[in-house]
């Protein structure tokens, strides 16, 4: 691999960067490896990368049926943030959070992180309640949170309207600093280089097919598009497919799988210094450092597969963006596109053993997932090196639906992103 | 927006219903002695599938009741919608139809 540097872009500057290799291999399919990998989104790509680099295990094929980071990993709004209600997820997503912050170093590739501050907006007393309870749960986790007034929330992000006569007006708000965005293509193509560079195959355009159990009932080999696959270790990271996929190992999920939508406006000049997210009327809206508006909206009402959000769920949102920045009000939109997020009972994520041996599931982030990528790909490695998990996705098990030990966010927050 | 037939009501906007869940997932009888994989499995464990679904959906801003309809949910075509307490239809037979 070529590492970037400084002296590296000057240097291959000088040849009209004409001597740059490509950023991975396109190898083709071995008929075994140690550990199989289906989806080659960013949990997927991550949690490759962390078999190779933190266990040894580098005879790994990741699968992916299109492009790799084409799911939702390469269509969501990438809001990140930790500060969580329950103390399983603030461990969870705040370990992610603290590799966030080293990721580009360690895999030598910007991933453009920016702790911009994510302010969370209260409209309505309850809201308020649950914003205060967030922000102690979240100060006794070590987890940084603070509340503004709505006139701090507005020195935060000079375009918000605090007017008291609006009709969702802002009681204020949740900041936590430490979060921000990262750039959801270099995510994937950060971790796909920095995995193949350590022996992974990556195989694009290749769908799974089946997946074969032996008598014992263990995993023996998945089949896909591109051939038979012989191993004993097989990771469904599929997010909005993932009930498909398990299906072929028989397994049933405790999944629903929902189109989510976001969009982006015309580029313009820097406007717009942080995240801000409203759940209650599901506005959610960032500057990308391109200049676009990045707006996301809520799920549609039922499930689908579909992979694009209906028109009144988009002017839901809408509404409520000009509502609060009525700078955007004349603004126009240059794109919009769905995905389609695995939604859980308790809108917490599965990272888990199953019932199969040799089978590993991780999945259920929903409409929140892209914030937990390096986290969720560190311990799901560690859950299928060692067979067992990591103690801080252990609680986020398929058994706790069977135990009684949800993990319910959904309750918490009314929406996860 | 889909259009969004009521059994009782006849076509009428999306955004009348309000989507209940997948159909057809009964209580077992003999609750005493089920066993918490049985239990977990109808509260939480959906099928979720990729191609034809049968669900609940409720006409909440029309007659207010329940129904069940067939639903594509690759496509969002509704295959057909049927009065709460009518059997399950015969999905293959609608598959062969729908392919027609
Ligand atoms: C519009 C939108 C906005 C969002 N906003 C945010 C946000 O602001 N913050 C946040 O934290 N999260 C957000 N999310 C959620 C986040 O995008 C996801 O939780 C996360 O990206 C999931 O990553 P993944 O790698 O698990 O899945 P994906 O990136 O979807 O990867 C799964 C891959 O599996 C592949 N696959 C499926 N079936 C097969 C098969 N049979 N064989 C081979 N490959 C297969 C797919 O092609 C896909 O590439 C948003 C999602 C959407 C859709
Ligand atoms: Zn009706």
């Amino acid at each position: 691999m070529q590492p970037f540097s400084a002296f590296n872009l000057f240097r291959r500057a000088l040849g009209g960067h004409t001597s740059w290799q490509a950023q991975w291999r396109q190898p083709s399919l071995k008929s075994e490896y140690d550990v199989v990998i289906i989806g080659a989104g960013g949990h997927g790509l991550a949690t490759a990368y962390y078999l190779a680099k933190e266990h040894g295990v580098r005879n790994v094929a990741v699968i992916e049926r299109g492009w790799l980071g084409g799911g939702n990993t390469g269509r969501n709004t990438t809001i990140i943030r930790s500060n969580y209600l329950f103390d399983e997820s603030a461990a969870l997503y705040d370990h992610a959070v603290k590799l966030w912050e080293g990721l580009s170093q360690g895999i030598n590739y910007n991933v453009m992180y920016s702790a911009r501050g994510v302010l969370m907006l209260a409209h309505t007393v309850h809201d308020v309640q649950s914003a205060q309870r967030h922000i102690h749960a979240n100060r006794l986790n070590g987890v940084d949170n603070e509340w503004l007034s709505p006139e701090e929330c507005r020195e935060f992000c000079p375009p918000l309207n605090i007017a008291k006569n609006i009709r969702y007006p802002v009681m204020g708000g949740a900041l936590q600093r430490r979060g921000g965005t990262a750039r959801h293509d270099a995510v994937a193509w950060g971790f796909a280089r920095a995995a193949d560079a350590l022996g992974v195959d990556i195989i694009q355009n290749c769908e799974v097919t089946a997946i074969r159990r032996n008598a014992a009932g263990a995993v023996e080999a998945v089949e896909t598009t591109k051939g038979t696959v012989r191993t004993k270790k097989v990771g469904v990271v599929t997010a909005g497919h993932t009930s498909v996929v398990m299906g072929m190992a028989g397994v049933r999920m405790p999944l629903e799988s929902f189109p989510l939508q976001a969009l982006v406006s015309e580029p313009v000049k820097p406007a717009f210094p942080c995240v801000v997210m409203s759940n209650t009327i599901h506005a959610y809206i960032s500057q990308s450092d391109k200049g676009e508006m990045v707006i996301g909206a809520g799920t549609d009402v039922y499930p689908s597969y579909s992979q694009r959000g209906a028109l009144h769920i988009a002017e839901h949102t809408l509404d409520a963006i000009c509502e609060l920045f009525p700078m955007f009000r004349r603004m126009r939109m240059l794109r919009n596109w769905g995905g389609i997020v695995d939604v859980t009972p308790d809108r917490s994520p599965i990272l888990s053993k199953t019932p199969v041996p040799g089978l590993y599931v991780n999945c259920g982030w929903g409409t929140g997932g892209f914030k937990a990528t390096p986290g969720s790909g560190n311990v799901f490695a560690h859950t299928i090196a060692r067979d067992e998990p990591h103690p801080i996705n252990a609680p986020f098990s398929l058994d706790r639906f069977r135990d009684g030990f949800l993990i319910d966010e959904a309750a918490a927050a009314a929406v996860a992103h | 927006m889909l259009i969004i037939n009521c059994p009782y009501c006849g076509a009428r906007p999306e955004v009348e219903f309000r989507h209940a869940g997948e159909a057809h997932v009964a209580r077992p009888a003999g609750t005493e002695s089920l066993t918490d994989e049985e239990v977990v499995d109808r509260l939480y464990f959906r099928s979720n599938p990729k191609g034809m679904t049968v669900e609940r959906w409720r006409h909440v801003h029309g007659c207010g009741r329940f129904f069940n309809a067939v639903r594509d949910t690759v496509s969002d075509f509704f295959v057909t919608t049927y009065k709460t307490g009518e059997p399950k239809p015969d999905l293959e037979a609608l598959k062969a139809g729908a392919a027609k």
